[in-house]
């Protein structure tokens, strides 16, 4: 097939050449890099020797992509019990690059990269913003937070490296970011997609329009198709689904094209697999389960099998967009508890440690969601039973403070606490219904 | 108690039901919840009840002092307090009707032996709870 390549506004950009890939020459790349990267793992990072060992296995027994179904996975607690640099297969000198997300207990999980890792993330980046039409020339305000997290370095130096003109606000300051958008004629904006309904209704509240917008890059959350028409006819907007994660390199594993039919996975980069989360088993295309990614192509912290939690399928059917890169269903639903409050990871075991931290011993709690003009907002039930229960109002003052301090050192977002009378949290028999998610109502 | 309808009224039917009488009550509240605080003949079987209706309860030691019902009668012991530094988480009134020239509060102090200490020094006693129960008869 041949393209035109240049990176005129609208046409194909040169760095999208690897979307499209002869299927024959895809697979052959994704096994030359995955027995690369399993050689470097195996060589580098002792939990994967050791693992590989415990099942008789050395990088030679990759004869095929197929043969990867034989090898060991990784799962979230190994980053977290590895905390901070035990999965790491560069030396410092070599890595230019830490970012850090929430883990489980509250250490974060911390990954890296290197030069050539930091190029390989603005590639795929690069790739994700031309599949939804953008181009040099559009203003692209990156209202993803800037820091640890990935979202928005990752964001930035993909807008950057694409040669848009990129707008650094990160999250937060409403007002300033309507301002932006309006004076500064943006074009193109990345952020939650509840954010994005937020910064929505309050323009409508200000009078404030944005008749230079066209694109929006929504991720960080899962967020439904309903969510997506609501947006679209509100603003006027292409909204596009990405995806990522931190372990494996942050935005910029998946993207939607323009079919907005399911994300396509840079597989030459990060080889899909979808298993049965009970049996483990590899599922065929087609079928839904557990979506397992291993890096081809990472230097600093490789990542083999690992079990994402996400639950969705590997699309069977090429897409008309004409990339031979294939798709996933857009995510749903995860296998594990875990939540998406404001874009950040919450697991309620985190909560749970945060109050028992307080008083050495765990109140009966829940947490209920919700969601006001856009923003989730968290509040945390408690208990308050004899343990906790004192004649001074200021005791109890004290306590729902340093409650409201310990969840928000834990996982890093405000959460409002709330003290509730013995017995009016509902008690269940074996698993607890620890979290009531009331966002996403009728949206 | 969460701030809620019956919130009150609750604690207080089943503390009538099972007979037991309130001498004297303060409702401290926050936006969001109140502690109810309350003198009774029988503290730990009011506990029991109280416990039993869904309330929790503790049980704490406050000190009931006499007080002149006259203009002045409080500002004058609270002089004596304040001068000798002792700290009071909180305080509310028995009132015993005009019968008594007396009028009792209920101190929580931070350091009740010290409190007793320092109010004998003034020749001031703490009403001991019987005598408290039986000016209620």
């Amino acid at each position: 097939m041949d393209h035109l390549w240049n990176d005129s506004p609208g046409g194909f950009h040169t760095a999208s050449a690897p979307d499209y890939l002869p299927a024959e020459q895809l697979r052959q790349l994704q096994l030359k890099r995955l027995q690369a990267s399993i050689g470097r793992a195996y060589d580098h990072v002792p939990q994967f020797r050791d693992r590989m060992g415990q099942r008789g296995l050395t990088p030679a027994d990759l004869r095929s992509i197929e043969d990867l179904g034989r090898w060991p996975f990784t799962v979230k607690a190994d980053l977290r019990d590895n905390y901070p640099f035990g999965l790491f297969a560069s030396p410092m000198e070599d890595i230019v690059r830490l970012h850090a997300s929430s883990g489980t207990t509250g250490k974060p999980i911390v990954v890296a990269y290197t030069r050539q890792d930091v190029q390989v993330w603005a590639s795929v980046m690069v790739r994700a913003f031309a599949a939804c039409g953008v181009h040099r020339g559009d203003i692209v305000q990156n209202a993803y937070g800037y820091g640890l997290f990935t979202g928005g370095l990752g964001a930035h130096y993909g807008a950057e490296a694409l040669g848009a003109t990129v707008v650094p606000v990160s999250g937060g300051n409403t007002e300033r970011q309507l301002m932006v958008m309006k004076d500064f004629g943006v074009t193109v904006i990345c952020c939650t997609p509840s954010y994005f309904l937020h910064l929505l209704e309050r323009a409508v509240e200000l009078g404030i329009a944005m008749p230079l917008l066209r694109v929006g890059i929504f991720g960080a959350e899962p967020w439904s198709d309903a969510m997506r028409q609501r947006i679209q006819r509100d603003s006027g907007i292409r909204a596009y689904d990405i995806y990522g994660l931190s372990e494996i390199i942050g935005p910029g594993v998946g993207i939607e094209c323009p079919r907005q039919d399911g994300l396509h996975i840079f597989e030459d980069h990060f080889y899909p697999e979808v298993i049965d989360p009970e049996t483990c088993q590899v599922l065929p295309d087609g079928a839904e389960g557990e979506l397992v990614l291993t890096t081809l192509s990472k230097q600093a912290m490789p990542m083999i099998r690992y079990r994402t939690r996400d639950i969705t399928r590997l699309m069977a059917e090429p897409c008309p967009c004409g990339r031979t890169i294939r798709r996933i269903q857009r995510i749903s639903r995860r296998s594990d508890d875990m939540l998406i409050i404001r874009g950040v990871n919450v697991y309620p075991s985190q909560i749970e440690s945060a109050l028992l931290a307080v008083e050495g011993t765990l109140p009966h709690y829940q947490i209920i969601l919700t969601r006001r003009q856009g923003l989730d907002e968290m509040e945390v039930r408690v208990e308050v039973t004899a343990e906790f229960f004192s004649d001074r109002i200021q005791a109890l003052e004290t306590l729902q403070t340093r409650l409201g301090k310990s969840i928000e050192s834990t996982i890093g977002i405000r959460a409002a606490v709330r003290l509730v009378q013995p017995h009016s949290i509902q008690r269940s028999e074996g698993k607890a219904r620890r979290v009531l998610d009331e966002r996403d109502k009728g949206i | 108690m969460e701030n809620r309808p019956g919130a009150v009224r609750e604690p207080c039917r089943a503390l009538a039901d099972a007979g037991i009488n309130i001498m004297a009550l303060s409702l401290a509240d926050t936006a969001n919840y109140g502690i109810l605080r309350l003198i009774v003949q029988d503290p730990d079987r009011a506990q029991a009840v109280l416990e039993r209706a869904g309330s929790v309860v503790n049980v704490a030691e406050v000190l009931a002092i006499d007080v002149p019902d006259r203009p002045g009668g409080l500002a004058d012991l609270l002089d004596i307090l304040d001068s000798r530094k002792l700290q009071i988480v909180y305080m509310y009134a028995i009132s015993h009707g005009s019968r008594h020239k007396q009028a009792a509060m209920v101190f929580r102090f931070e350091d009740p032996d010290r409190a007793i200490a320092v109010l004998a020094g003034h020749n001031i006693n703490a009403v001991s709870s019987v005598e408290l129960f039986a000016r209620s008869q």
